[in-house]
């Protein structure tokens, strides 16, 4: 990342509008699952994890059902490890756990930003080595564009396109304390 | 963005545990956890996709079951093809060298090798001149650092589990190590791994089976077996070779037994909550009794299991990560 004074930072998303946005995610995810005694939700580690606890908590809210929430983490199953990526490919951020069978269910995948559509390939091909659910969905706050394979989400947040300048970053209270989404773009000064 | 900083795996072998410092060696531990997850899957396909298309190599001058199988099964489990060679299927009895059979293997694309060879210092030797991940499983009386890093992972899960600390470290946690240390590359490995951990390790053994100036190594060296196991949270048996019986090093196996073996009677010696372990394969009732290697205290099939996911977090960090050659 670039030094501080090199970066532009705006937010596009504040604390209210998240959990907003969230609550319009959640009552989108009701309405397009009509059965939704079969759905799951998985969280994509490590900040799609407390959005999919926080989504599902909101589906229970809406309707009293609360869906079981998982969590997944994709580095078993990435495709950029063999290039030599500057990846940590410890545990330390966290394991892939859930309790529940996916036969036959409805899995909503969760993650916080969407671009290339990498992680999400990689989420679906483990999803695929456990069992065989019934379809997958996918939930994302924001879409910031960049895609590199065929991957859109079924309930979007926000959508931004970014250039290459520009990357999103979102800060979830559960982990980094407070509820963000900044758009931080590289300032052009430097290479003046 | 805040990102963790990753931990970047910049070796391209693994040849033993004196060469790693403390950072790298959890690396590898702290890597080992999600395969055991594979390893354990209630459902689906027990296999990850890491080491899907490369070619790992068995290549064993030294009999082993446990060990091969292991690095064979952890291999499958990372989705690559694997290759096993022997000393005797191998073109070695007929006199080619290391260098040329290594040679011809690489000819065919082979990723990674892991050698176990009689002659210290065998892996060392290749893994200057070949562009294969070589992996050591046990080279003469020198290393054999899986078995070590299998070992530290399996304490210190015991460790983080009695504590209910998940981040728990073996920091400060008294290890001994009982018997033939002088032979033993297990034991040397292991003593270069809990030291940089920062345990605390006794070795205790007939005399002739204890290096000389072994506490050069940062360990405390003992003959009592009472006092090697007064404070010790592990205890870790060695393997007595028995054809070492004879050589002059200890005078009898009966001996041997009286003073040196883990039994319920020397237990007693040992605080109620130490854990025992062993390399295997255990020569039941010599250095080891049946019930005890049976027993609730004995982490012996722990330590087998945690090996098969220890082995594929190396393989995963030395193929997988940018290396500096």
């Amino acid at each position: 990342m670039s030094r501080e004074t090199d970066v532009e930072t705006t937010i596009l998303m504040d604390a209210d509008a998240m959990a907003a946005t969230l609550n319009s995610m959640a009552l989108a995810v009701v309405n397009g699952n009509p059965d939704l005694g079969s759905l799951a939700l998985l969280g994509i580690l490590r900040r799609g994890e407390p959005l999919a606890i926080r989504i599902a908590g909101l589906i229970e809210k809406a309707t009293g059902i609360a869906p079981p929430v998982g969590a997944l983490s994709t580095t078993l199953y990435r495709d950029d490890l063999h290039a030599g990526s500057a990846v940590d490919v410890t545990s330390r951020s966290g394991e892939t756990y859930f309790d529940f069978s996916l036969e036959g269910r409805t899995v909503l995948l969760v993650d916080d930003v969407l671009s290339a559509g990498r992680t999400i390939r990689a989420a679906m091909g483990e999803i695929m080595d456990y069992g065989r659910p019934r379809r997958i969905q996918l939930a994302c706050l924001v879409d910031r564009g960049g895609r590199e394979l065929p991957i859109q989400a079924d309930y979007l947040g926000y959508s931004v396109e970014t250039t290459e300048e520009e990357w999103v970053s979102v800060r979830l209270r559960e982990v980094d304390g407070e509820d963000l989404v900044l758009v931080h773009k590289r300032s052009s000064e430097r290479n003046l | 963005m805040e990102q963790p900083s990753p931990t970047l795996w910049t070796k391209k072998d693994l040849i033993g545990i004196r060469e790693l410092n403390r950072s790298e060696i959890e690396c590898i531990l702290d890597t080992a956890p999600q395969f055991l997850a594979v390893s354990q899957r209630a459902s689906g396909i027990k296999k990850v996709p890491l080491l899907q298309g490369r070619l790992v190599v068995n290549w064993f001058h030294e009999p082993s079951t446990r060990t091969r199988t292991s690095f064979e099964l952890a291999a499958k489990r990372l989705s690559a093809d694997t290759l096993s060679m022997t000393a005797s299927s191998s073109s070695h009895v007929k006199g080619e060298t290391l260098h040329d059979t290594l040679a011809n293997i690489e000819a065919m694309r082979s990723d990674i090798i892991v050698l176990r060879h009689s002659c210290a210092g065998a892996p060392h030797m290749l893994a200057a001149d070949h562009s294969s991940h070589i992996i050591n499983a046990g080279d003469g009386r020198h290393e054999h650092p899986t078995q070590a890093l299998l070992d530290a992972f399996t304490m210190r899960e015991a460790r983080r589990k009695i504590s209910g600390n998940p981040v728990a470290t073996l920091d400060g946690a008294k290890v001994a190590l009982i018997g033939d240390v002088e032979h033993s590359r297990v034991a040397r490995s292991n003593i270069f791994a809990l030291t940089r951990l920062g345990a605390h390790v006794t070795v205790c053994g007939p005399v002739a089976l204890l290096p000389s100036q072994v506490e050069k190594l940062g360990v405390h060296s003992t003959t009592r077996l009472e006092e090697a196991l007064s404070d010790a949270d592990f205890i870790y048996a060695l393997r007595i070779q028995k054809e070492r019986q004879g050589s002059g090093l200890f005078p009898s196996i009966r001996e041997y037994v009286k003073l040196f073996r883990i039994d319920r009677d020397s237990l007693r010696f040992a605080p109620d909550h130490a854990l025992v372990l062993h390399p295997g394969p255990i020569n039941r009732d010599l250095e080891l009794s049946t019930e005890v290697a049976d027993g609730s205290r004995s982490l012996v099939l722990r330590q087998v299991t945690n090996g098969v996911a220890i082995r594929m977090a190396v393989m995963h960090l030395l193929a997988n990560s940018r290396t500096r050659q």
